[in-house]
Formats: C-alpha cells, structure tokens, sequence
C-alpha cells in the first residue's frame, strides 16, 4: 500500500463508509408506512451517488423524510444519512422560493410576536372550523390540527417584569435559550424552569439577542434565512458561554440540537466551541444532584402516574436517559416508560395536509402503547410531541422540567440548598 | 454456470410474453442457426464484432455473430469507458488521434444513450515540462480536435477534484462511454436487421476446404453440443484472441499482449475526464463513469499465454494509487470497489517481418492476399471507441469479397436507444421514478420496452445503481442474458458499493422464477459472489473489506449458500 494512503475512506458527507446493512431502513419510520418514500439508505448513500452524477437524479420523494435522524443513530457505521438526505433537499431547493404555507409554519417567531398582541382572538379563530377549513383547503394546512394557544404575556416579557431583578443574588448563574414555543405559547414552562433553578441557587439569564433556532425554518427550505438566524444566536451563545462563563440551558430537545448539531452540519455555522455547554435542563440538574451539588425535596403528597416519550432528536443526542432518571428522583412518580416510536409530527411536517394521514400512521402505535400504559399525562421534552400526543390521544403533556417543578417542595429545597 | 437445462426450462408462457418478436432469445431458435448457411459468420462478441455484424446486417448481409463467453467480457468490458477524443494519440500517433475525434464525433450522435458529454481536461502538474503543452496542443490541431488552453483556476472551477497544484490544463472533448451498453445496442440493431447472434459458442476448428475458409465448428458451452455452421465469409474480431483463431484457420497473426490495470472508486470525484499532458504513462487518466469514478492504467507487455488470466496484483494496485493521487488528491481517501485488468490486441505490423514494430492502428487483413486463405479477415489492433470504423472496414472488405456495393450507413443511423434526442433527466425527475430514471440513463429509448405498470415492476433489485425488477425482465427476456454476470453487463445489478450483497440474491430469485430451476439459480448466485469477490480481493481492505466480510456473513453465515451449492468442478465462463 502507498503511503499514508487509503486509511481511512471519509468523503465529505462519509456515505463511503455505509455498509448497505440496510439497518436505517428498518428503523425508518417513513418507510415503515409508505412505500412512496424509498428509505433512508436509498435516499441517502444510495441516492448521493447518482446525484454526484447528476444533480438531477434527486428523488423528489425525498421531501417525505422526517429529519428524525432514527437511521443516524441506528447505523453502524456512522454515517450521516439523514444530514445527506437534508442536504440534497437544499442543493434541490437552491433558488426555490418557499410556499406561503411552508413561510409561515416556518417562522414560528414571527407568527409568535403577531399572534401574542392578538392572543385571545388568535387562539379563538385558529380554533374555528371556518378558519380551519380555510386553512385546510388555501393553504394546505391540515384541518385536523390545531395551533398551539398563544400566550398573553410573552415569557421574555414575564422574565423581565417579574423575574430579571432576583436573579444576580444566587451564587451560580445559567443563561436560559427558551425557544420559541416557550416564549410565545407556554411560558410556565419557562416559569417552572426559573423557579426550579432559583429554588437551587442557580439564577437564570437570558441570551443577550435570542432568534429562532431556526429547526422549523431548514425543515421547510428558508436556509438563508436559518443561517442569518444562526448567526445571531452562536454570537449570543458565544457572548455566553466565553464571555460569562455560564452553561446555557434549553428545554426543548429539538433547538438544543440544532443549535449543538445542525447549525454545523446544515448551515455551516460553526458551534463547536460552545456545543458542550449547550444542554437541556434536564441533563444539567441530573447532572447537579448526582454530583452532590444540590439536593432536590419533593412533596409529600405528590402521586402521579406518567409515561415518558423518547422524542426522535433526544434519542439522536442520547440524553433520555437524563429527562427518565431525572424524573426517578421523585418519589410519589410511577414513570413509565414508552418504547422508542416517532410520533409522527416532526414539527411542522404534519401540520400540512398532504402529511396528515401518513403522520398519525406513524404515532399509531406510540399512541396505542400510550393508552395501554394507563396513565393520567405523558412527559416529552419535545413541543411538537407534545402537541401531536395531546391531539393524538387526549391525554395532557409535560416538560419533565414542569413534572419536576411540580412535584417540587420549593420552600423545603431552598433550605436544604441553603437558601 | 447456469447449465444449458436450465436454460430450456423456459415456462412457454413466458416465451409468449416476450413480445418483441424480432428479439429472439438465442435457445428458442439454435436449432435453426445452426442448419442455415450465412453470408458472413464474425467470430468475437465484443465492440468490434458487434459493430461488425451491424454494419454487415444494414448492408443486407445473413450475418452470424459467435461469442465464446458472454458479449463484451474481452477488451471491449475492460478498459477506461473513455471515449477519446484522441488528444492522448495526438502526439504520437497522429492517424489514430484522427480517427479518435471523427469516431468520437459520431459517436455523440449515433450512440447518445451510451455516452456522456463530459469533456476532459489535460493537466500539467509542476513536475511535469509545461513546455509538452505547446507541442500537444499543435499535435491536437493538426489532428483536427479542439484543445483549448485554460487558466489553472479555470480548471480547478469546472473540475474541483482536479490536482489544486496544477500549473497548466488544457479542455479537449473527451467523453466517457459505456461499452457494455454499446455492444449490446450494436448487437440489437444487427438483430433488428436480420443477423442472429450466439453467445457461449466456442469456435473449435474452421470448416476448410482446400485454401477456402467455409464456416466454423462451435461447441455450445451451454448444452456441451459440437456443430458446424457455415459461412461464406469468416471474419475473426477476438481482439488478442484474434491470433489462436488465425491459427486454426493456418494464418499466423503475431499479437502483442499489452496488460493495463485499472481501479473503480465507489462513486464520482470528478466529472469531467482528467488526464496528464505529459507522454502517455501508468495511471494517467481519471474518467466519471456512470455512478463510479476510474483510474488507469498501467501497461505491461505479458506472454501470449497468460491473457486469460485477468487478476490485479498488489503492486498494480499500488502504482496505480500513487500515479492516481497526483491526478485528484482525494481518491487517497475514497473508497474503492473493485480492481480489473484487461489486454489491449496490439498487432505485429505485417511489413516488419521482425515483428518489432507495433502498429497501434486498426488493421484489417485479407487473408486471401496475404496468405491465400480465401473467406477469412481478421479485424486486429484499433480501440473500444473506433469500433464502428474497425466494423466499416471489416463490412467493405466483406462486401468487396461477396459483391455487395451497399454503402455504410453505421456512421448516420443512430443506435437502438439513440433514437430520441428528447430524453433529459430534467423533464423526467417529475414523471419517473429514481429507478425509471436511471433504466433510461442506460438504455435510452428503449428503457420504453421495461415494464413499469405497477409496483412489483418498479420494485429496486439493486438499490446502489437503480434496477427494477422491470428492467431485470426486459434483460433477461431481450438482451441474451443466461446468467448474473450477463445481467449486470446489461443492467448493472451487482455494479454499486455493495457488489451485489443485497440485489443478487433478488436478481438469482427472479431469475429462477423464470426459469424455474431453484438450484440452477443458487448455483448461479455463488458463481456470482464468487466473481465480485474477484476483483474486491486486490482492494479489500477499510470499508470495501468490511461490505464483503458482511456479505460473506450474510450468504455464507446466515443463508449457507456453501452449504447447498456445490462448487466443485463449476465451470468457469468469466
């Protein structure tokens, strides 16, 4: 052999090192309930050879890939499919302009910021059938969805009245990526955080400049758009983490890893030397109470009974296991947990009409364990889990940050925490 | 090796199915080509033969072509797939970098479905005497091929896998070709008009007649059946093979086996054809081909003898990878699929009777005149991609012999497949399937003839290179296919990363569901692996390694494919 030569096989996207085990297939939970779409090993290895050929050979069916990055973790050999999937779809798109459909389930933040000012008639007309039937049939937006209540009251707006002034007191400081869904449709989320956090001594602060992370954007091609987005928050998360010196918490699953993984792989923008101090809160207050840095006291009567759901990107990063033993420290919580099924939302994949059906074909037998588990709420640290569970089977969902803050004796940890 | 009863297993049912009448399939009618009496007989199934025998159909000739194993396993399957544009000969053979660009401009158009425009590029790195590139481009014009001077960063622009260092590059009109797909479609164009072809028929002997060549003995490799057919004109167009058959015909040809070897890469680096302006030497060209990428060759002067042995050594491999790096810097990181070698026919020129001199040229001899052997030419020397004009030679001097004054048309009318001009991937990524796209890529219009109504036809055997189960049925209904090997010169099965790990399997199964013959097809699929691991063993090592220990582990561990075939004394026919 030359030297130095042929050691290892790694092109650009690694597809060389796919074995064609056929194993991401298997897990594919698209191909597992159609057959238009080809899998990911077709799609993705197989696919990127003839497209290396011929930009032309792209599989438009490619669009049907959830970017649930199953087949990633599945893969043996370590091959990025998903990633070469998504990236074909943008050299596909280069040039295209998005739907109006596609621009506003996109924009999460804009569309947040309007329908707040008008949060009470937003949440009612969304809600009616006419609107919905328009929606249905105009935009293709699929009549069976509903959209998130917007909030009133903004979180950062909360934060800032009612918050912001306690926090420099604690001895640790954290700053706090909130994310849209928190900001403008479920700030108790981010309520429960601040309180938990505080109740240990941590203050919370948030990112100097916060944009959308942009997960929903790249799922509906406005890559320009994403990576200017992208820009913003690596200098805020920059400005964090290197300048302050504080871990930056999240507690969606879905921004945490575009921000620690995709902002590199998808939009060039270069997080690697923030990416470990990017967390969701479960994993840092595991992290603190095994170490013994903090103890947590819960409350006496606390009993529930709740099933915990893998959302696809937490099983991507590996961190479940955090949100599952996280929630075993409470005592009075029967936690039961679900096998690892996509849901089938894939953020705003499902709320198109043309993905509907295939959607909850998906989520059929996650939401089939879920009513065999017998249980009174269902924990997921993914919004769009949470809004395709709710819809899907009735059942209400929790961050397992607000089961946690819930089930917290506040006054009781302060003391223990020395407060 | 799927045995000659396998073979007349054929449920009638299917036989009516194939519907293409004019395409008959070799057994259905073998009985019949054997007691009919032919114009001319061409021995050799490779690109020659088979432009040959169209050439000689058009013209109105009763052709029969005869090929000992598959067609195209010779030369014609084992070089570069690079349709020359002749700049490589220019300064050393002007004659042949003539006949390059004229056959190559014909090509374009006669054989579209079989080539890819993509240009090439000629490279001066710093260790090379940039002054070559003047002497080279003149030698380009006098040829008649266009060869522009580019800036280095031109070149790096339009070609990004090229060398960074490069100091000088020079455009040409390259072009790569598949001369799997070319040989079959000259084949299905001679059929269309008239000829009939046989391919495992072993020439044996030559009906001779005092000093007049008058047919051939053949031995059916599929049935272990001796017959003579007779012809009132032989021509031999074996390539190297081409001196044994001179032999028994009493002629003495001297050929000057020539051994490149070359490598396949798992898919493209570079999409245009890169070569080295420098003096031709080992591993100086760098040609896209189809979905992979291939680098070669080395040349070595082997015995007569040894031309059937086709294996790569290690130290092939070796100059072939460090000539090829300084082409495109990262084939020292891509992974490569397989290895091959095959033998260029070079010819003693007759007016040295030393045999020292090489022509490189194409060279046709009349027997007749040159050792008076009436009936019998030789077709020798030339390249894959002057086949057409190597098959006009041969049909004139057919012709002059038997007193046919048709002229040739083979330079005008386009191939089977070449017909349409409209077919572009662009228009068809809305209509058609990824499989259905790339059968079209391969057999341009008559991929039209592939069943695709509903999913079973458009179910993919082999998901590395896009073959549907619809494709696998047109091959093995109307391309001649006996076997695997046959099937993926057709189509491609068994061609991708995998080597046939996931698709033969499926492609043996079809195959013995038309057949009917279960062990005919498990016999079939261990020759098969057998033949991939062939040319992976010379490369197995990093993933290549890893996808044949899998398959191993999947055929041999889990399916006990050695447990229910017996291999041995299996009859060898690559």
């Amino acid at each position: 052999m030359a030297e130095r030569m042929q050691i290892c096989n790694l092109s650009e996207n690694n597809f060389e090192q796919c074995t064609k085990c056929s194993i991401c297939t298997t897990v594919c939970p698209v191909a597992a309930v159609t057959t238009d779409y080809p899998g990911p090993k077709q799609a993705g290895p197989d696919g990127e050879r003839y497209r290396l050929k011929d930009p032309a050979y792209y599989d438009k069916m490619l669009k049907l890939c959830l970017n649930c990055k199953r087949c990633e973790v599945a893969c043996p050999s370590g091959v990025h499919i998903a990633d070469i999937i998504q990236h074909a779809r943008m050299r596909a798109g280069e040039g295209k302009r998005a739907s109006l459909r596609d621009t506003m389930l996109a924009n999460t933040d804009l569309l947040g910021t309007v329908a707040n000012l008008v949060a009470p008639v937003a949440n009612v007309t969304l809600g009616l059938k006419p609107t919905k039937m328009v929606m249905h049939s105009v935009m293709a937006i699929d009549k069976h969805r509903t959209f998130p209540a917007y909030s009133r009251m903004k979180f950062e707006t909360w934060f800032k009245r009612h918050a912001a002034e306690h926090q420099a007191a604690y001895a640790n400081q954290v700053s706090y990526f909130h994310g849209c869904y928190v900001n403008y449709n479920f700030p108790k989320l981010g309520q429960d955080l601040v309180k938990l956090l505080n109740a240990v001594g941590y203050g919370v602060n948030l990112l100097d400049k916060e944009q959308c992370c942009g997960v929903a954007l790249i799922a509906n091609g406005l890559y320009k758009q994403a990576k200017r987005q992208a820009r913003v928050n690596a200098a805020s998360l920059r400005q964090a983490v290197n300048m302050d010196h504080r871990t930056v918490l999240t507690t969606s699953s879905s921004c945490t890893f575009n921000l620690r993984d995709e902002y590199p792989s998808m939009l060039g923008v270069d997080t690697s030397d923030v990416r470990d101090s990017i967390m969701l809160a479960t994993r840092f207050i595991y992290r603190l109470v095994d170490d013994e840095k903090i103890k947590l006291v819960f409350k006496q009567d606390y009993k529930r009974r709740i099933a915990y759901h893998t959302a696809c990107h937490m099983q991507r990063m590996g961190w479940q296991l955090f949100s599952i033993e996280m929630m075993r420290m409470i005592p009075g919580l029967d936690l039961q947990v679900l096998d690892q099924e996509c849901c089938g939302i894939s953020g705003t994949y499902g709320f198109k009409r043309e993905n509907y059906e295939r959607s909850q074909a998906i989520g059929a037998t996650l939401f089939k364990n879920i009513a065999d588990a017998k249980v009174e709420a269902v924990a997921t640290d993914c919004e769009t889990c949470k809004w395709q569970i709710e819809m899907s089977t009735g059942l209400p969902v929790e961050n397992p940050i607000s089961v946690l803050a819930d089930a917290l004796d506040v006054d009781a940890t302060r003391r223990a925490n020395g407060l | 090796m799927a045995k000659s009863k396998s073979v007349c297993n054929f449920a009638p049912k299917l036989i009516e199915s194939i519907g293409f009448a004019t395409l008959k399939t070799s057994f259905m009618v073998t009985d019949n080509i054997y007691k009919n009496e032919y114009d001319v007989i061409i021995i050799g199934g490779g690109a020659t033969g088979a432009g040959t025998a169209r050439d000689c159909a058009l013209r109105g000739l009763k052709v029969l072509l005869v090929e000992r194993n598959d067609y195209s396993t010779g030369a014609t399957g084992r070089n570069h797939g690079l349709m020359h544009s002749g700049a490589r000969y220019a300064v050393t053979d002007g004659e042949s970098a003539s006949e390059c660009i004229s056959e190559n401009m014909i090509l374009r158009r006669i054989a579209r479905h079989c080539v890819e425009e993509t240009d090439g590029l000629f490279i001066t790195l710093p260790e090379d005497d940039l002054g070559y590139q003047r002497t080279f481009v003149d030698a380009c014009e006098r040829a008649g091929i266009r060869a522009d001077i580019i800036d280095p960063e031109e070149a790096r622009r339009i070609e990004p896998a090229v060398n960074p260092e490069l100091i000088g590059a020079v455009r040409v009109p390259d072009a790569s070709i598949d001369p799997f797909r070319l040989t079959v479609a000259n084949l299905l164009d001679a059929r269309l008009h008239g000829a009939d072809t046989l391919n495992y028929h072993e020439v044996e002997g030559m009906i001779v007649n005092q000093n007049r060549i008058e047919g051939v003995k053949l031995l059916n490799k599929l049935t272990g059946e001796h017959v003579e057919v007779r012809g009132r004109v032989v021509v031999n167009a074996c390539g190297i093979w081409g001196q044994r058959i001179a032999e028994m015909a009493g002629a003495k040809i001297s050929m000057f086996p020539a051994r490149g070897a070359l490598l396949i890469f798992g898919h493209r680096v570079n999409n245009m054809v890169i070569n080295r302006c420098r003096k031709p030497a080992n591993a100086d060209i760098l040609v896209p081909d189809d979905t992979v990428c291939v680098i070669g060759t080395t040349s070595d002067r082997i015995p007569i003898e040894t031309v059937d042995d086709m294996r790569v050594t290690r130290e092939e491999v070796d100059v072939l990878l460090k000539e090829g790096v300084k082409i495109a810097p990262s084939l020292a990181t891509t992974r490569i699929i397989r290895a091959y070698a095959g033998v260029r026919p070079l010819v003693a020129s007759d007016d040295d009777p030393s045999g020292r001199s090489i022509s490189r040229g194409i060279v046709c001899l009349d027997h007749a005149k040159r050792d008076g052997l009436e009936g019998f030419i030789t077709i020798t020397g030339g390249k894959m991609m002057t086949y057409r004009l190597m098959g006009e030679i041969a049909t004139n001097a057919v012709c002059a012999k038997l007193g046919n004054t048709a002229p040739c048309v083979t330079a005008t009318q386009p191939l089977p497949g070449s017909e349409d001009d409209t077919l572009d991937q662009r228009d068809m990524s809305k209509r058609y399937s990824f499989g259905q796209r790339a059968a079209i890529g391969r057999h341009g219009s008559l991929a039209a003839r592939i069943e695709k109504e509903n999913d079973i036809d458009n179910a993919l055997v082999c998901e590395c290179e896009g073959v549907t189960v619809g494709e696998i049925k047109y091959a093995v209904h109307q391309l001649h296919v006996h076997n695997l090997v046959n099937l993926r010169r057709r189509t491609r099965v068994g061609m991708g990363t995998c080597q046939g790990k996931l698709c033969s399997c499926r492609a043996a199964s079809l195959m013995g569901e038309f057949r009917h013959d279960v062990k005919g097809a498990q016999a079939d699929l261990a020759a098969f692996l057998d033949e991939r691991w062939k040319g992976m063993r010379p490369v197995a090592w990093g993933d290549t390694l890893r996808e044949a220990q899998l398959t191993a582990a999947i055929y041999e561990g889990l399916c006990g494919l050695d447990q229910v075939v017996d291999r041995t004394g299996k009859e060898d026919v690559q």
